[in-house]
């Protein structure tokens, strides 16, 4: 058999197991989240072989207000590189608004902690500058960061805060190095066609001393 | 002879096949070849792998970065359409509430079934794996051995084409010259695990994958595996031409537009059609098998899922290759005329079904960052550790009787939604710094054990639930014996052993009922119709036939007698031939 990522594959045990009914039938159709009326998901038969883009399965979810504080933490979390793009320019925000506007147990478990966590972050920002998070300086942003980011001791009224910064960091890092400028950026260059497998390099078999 | 409606069927097929993956898509190329006239039910949709594969997809093109989930198991990109753990309409029960006594049921309803998904890692059982019983007294031993096989793995090997080398290892075949197709060049830390592992006595060689490493020598192959069937050989070198050699990218699970590397749909289905003696109907799903008044197979009735009627085809053998489960279902369905269903005299059709133990275990090398950058892509894993521990093991020396291989995966692969997984905390260039520096030092390590067949693992007919035909479900019962919870801890700790050999730190080794992967969860579901040679203890012959009915034919899993660790379907494919090459001849003799 395949590999299925052993994270992924333990994550999503986990809940289905719990999803399983006391007859042990497997339900498709759970229940409907009362902020969800779409209700729409993948099904068991969509068209592969196309490019998908946030919104077009289902609708989102952000408001003006949370995409401007999504965009601007995203943008603090993975800054670019020279000559790279930022997060928000490449989608990055809008994906984590198509995972917690969607209909699964995984990410329903996010939506909550996403969609609260956005508006307490533009709440912390004009308690503590008078201007919504977007608006902060990357100074004034990163003092936000730090109190719930877990580098440092969190302070107690800060932990939901804790709990969002750990699942939107999660959700923008997957987000981000599965774009071609982030994929790049971690040193994957596979997905290209090679006439001929030339193994690994004369580098890289030195670096273990395999050379 | 194309895939057809239901206003196309014929009413003079020679055998109607039931399942379109490794077993049925075997079946239907060996009988097609030899002038056969075939139907093939399938109970999923028509599904072509050169127009709907996602090959190079990249996740940020999927729907929720390609993550599983529950519709999409193995990712969005996965071949498998209406198929997985949950069909729609389709249920099945548990007879019990308990996690470890539930039992994971895969399907996938398509056509080419689950051969469209797996893994393509191709290992031939040994001699040993045949005679189970004989050797330490558990299990069942099958009545045929492996030399009876070997020349259909030979055939089978060189059709698909497998590539892996010969290593002269303990119950771990060679093939013959010319047989397997050159193995890829171990990866980086492939070779970093060799040299470290090899302390521990742990072999590390090149593992055996249905995908094409060259293209395959359709001027002489078909000659070997047809010498006196010009027509078979025209047909089978046109497909072989069609089919190139791997581009080393794309992960294989997504089905292969190409045809490099094997499924039902690129490699036996096309020349089978070209022959012009199958006709393939999708959307129908098997319900029963009509026996005449002699007690024969006589058809099939079937459901077509587009307008839920129910039909009857007929024809002068039935095949089974439903997988395993769903063979014993349409065996325990079939009740016209006996209340225990059909090929059931030994009262054993659903009993003995296995799985593969399976446990893993991650850790990180610290050796692996900072590795100079090149293209680790390339047609899945390149080497595996087959089971090395047949002597101690043999004289008791563990907790446990049977074996299993290892199967790793190291370097940079394809980043998924997980990459930030185990960074510590923090943000931006640190974090980045740090997620660019480990990234590629993970080793995932995964065991792939054989589980002895118990009786307290059976499915059976559920009194009361139906799916939306109406057709009775499986209710499965499931129990792992010692064996295979010694063996998924000894797993964990010899993944613990190599990773720190490597210099890393692993994940920690638990206790084999928390390490265990859930039955069914491997995918490698046989059994239900185990052969045998006594007709009181088995539901078929050496020969794939049901005792009971020797035109009715188990030429999936189901027929398994055990389940060694080497993955089942090469050896599906291998007895699928077998028993059609047997059924051609009892047919010419007139014997059926």
């Amino acid at each position: 058999m395949l590999r299925l990522d052993r994270r992924q594959a333990l994550a999503w045990l986990a809940v289905a197991a719990v999803g399983l009914t006391a007859a042990g039938r497997l339900p498709l159709g759970a229940a409907e989240p009362a902020d969800r009326p779409h209700g729409k998901r993948i099904g068991a038969d969509p068209v592969l072989n196309k490019t998908y883009v946030p919104g077009e399965l289902w609708p989102l979810s952000f408001t003006p207000a949370q995409q401007a504080a999504a965009d601007a933490l995203a943008d603090l979390i993975l800054p670019p590189e020279a000559g790279g793009k930022k997060p928000s320019e490449l989608g990055v925000p809008a994906f984590i608004d198509e995972w917690v506007s969607s209909y699964y147990d995984e990410t329903l478990k996010d939506r909550p902690i996403i969609l609260a966590g956005l508006t307490w972050l533009d709440a912390e920002a004009q308690r503590r500058h008078g201007a919504v998070f977007a608006k902060l300086t990357e100074a004034q942003q990163a003092g936000i960061a730090d109190a719930i980011c877990g580098v440092k001791p969190v302070k107690k009224e800060h932990k939901p805060g804790q709990d969002f910064f750990k699942r939107f960091r999660h959700l923008a890092a997957g987000g981000y190095y599965t774009t071609p400028q982030g994929m790049r950026e971690l040193g994957y260059v596979g997905n290209t066609p090679s006439a001929t497998f030339d193994g690994p390099t004369p580098e890289a078999l030195k670096h273990l001393g395999l050379a | 002879m194309p895939i057809i409606t239901e206003k196309e069927l014929r009413p003079d097929y020679d055998v109607i096949v039931v399942g379109s993956g490794a077993g049925g898509g075997q079946s239907a190329y060996t009988l097609t070849m030899n002038g056969v006239k075939v139907l093939l039910l399938e109970a999923g949709r028509n599904y072509d792998p050169a127009t709907e594969t996602p090959m190079f997809q990249t996740p940020s093109q999927m729907p929720l970065r390609g993550m599983s989930t529950r519709e999409k198991p193995f990712g969005f990109g996965d071949a498998t359409v209406d198929g997985g753990w949950e069909v729609p309409d389709e249920p099945y029960t548990q007879a019990n509430d308990k996690p470890e006594e539930r039992f994971w049921w895969w399907r996938a309803r398509m056509l080419g079934g689950r051969t469209n998904h797996w893994g393509r890692i191709s290992l031939r059982n040994g001699p040993y794996d045949f005679k189970p019983y004989s050797r330490d007294g558990l299990g069942f031993d099958w009545p045929l051995a492996y030399e009876d096989v070997a020349p259909y793995y030979d055939k089978v090997e060189l059709l698909i084409g497998v590539y892996g080398s010969n290593e002269g290892l303990e119950n771990t075949p060679d093939s013959p010259n010319g047989t397997l197709l050159p193995p890829p060049k171990a990866r980086a830390g492939e070779l970093y695990f060799k040299k470290h592992v090899a302390k521990l006595g742990i072999p590390v060689v090149p593992i055996h994958r249905a995908v094409l490493s060259t293209r395959q020598d359709h001027e002489n192959i078909p000659r070997r595996l047809f010498p006196h069937n010009p027509t078979a050989q025209k047909l089978t070198a046109e497909s072989m031409k069609a089919r190139a050699a791997c581009f080393w990218a794309t992960d294989c699970v997504r089905g292969c537009s190409i045809r490099a590397n094997y499924q039902s749909t690129t490699v036996h289905l096309p020349p089978a059609l070209a022959s012009g003696n199958l006709d393939i109907l999708c959307d129908a799903h098997a319900r029963e098998v009509i026996l005449n008044d002699q007690g024969k197979a006589a058809g099939v009735a079937y459901v077509d899922k587009k307008t839920g009627q129910e039909r009857v085809v007929k024809a002068r053998a039935v095949i089974l290759a439903a997988s395993s489960g769903e063979t014993a279902r349409i065996l325990l369905n079939s009740r016209a005329k006996r209340p225990e269903g059909v090929a059931n005299s030994s009262g054993l059709v659903g009993k003995y079904i296995m799985d593969t133990v399976g446990a893993g275990l991650g850790g990180r090398v610290p050796a692996f960052e900072n590795l100079p950058v090149h293209n680790e892509d390339g047609a899945g894993a390149h080497v595996y550790v087959p089971w090395w521990l047949y002597r101690p093991q043999h004289a008791g020396k563990l907790d446990f009787a049977r074996g299993y291989h290892i199967e790793f995966t190291t370097g940079r692969q394809a980043p998924n939604l997980n990459v930030a997984g185990p960074a510590a905390p923090g943000y931006g260039r640190a974090f980045k710094e740090d997620l660019r520096r480990t990234y590629g030092s993970f080793v995932g390590f995964s065991g792939r054990g054989e589980m002895i067949p118990n009786k307290d693992s059976f499915c059976e007919l559920d009194p009361s639930v139906k799916d939306k035909w109406g057709i009775p479900v499986l209710r499965f019962h499931w129990k792992w014996s010692s064996h295979e919870l010694n063996q998924a801890a000894h797993m964990q700790r010899t993944f613990k052993e190599m990773i720190e050999a490597a210099g890393g730190s692993a994940g920690n080794p638990t206790t084999g009922d928390k390490a265990i992967k859930p039955g069914g969860f491997i995918i490698h579901e046989v059994g239900g119709g185990i052969m045998g040679a006594d007709r009181a203890k088995s539901v078929t012959n050496a020969w794939n036939q049901c005792w009971d009915i020797p035109n009715l034919l188990l030429n999936d899993g189901s027929a398994f007698a055990s389940n060694a660790d080497k993955n089942p379907t090469l050896t599906i494919m291998a007895l699928a031939w077998r028993a059609c090459d047997h059924l051609i001849d009892e047919m010419r003799k007139g014997n059926l």
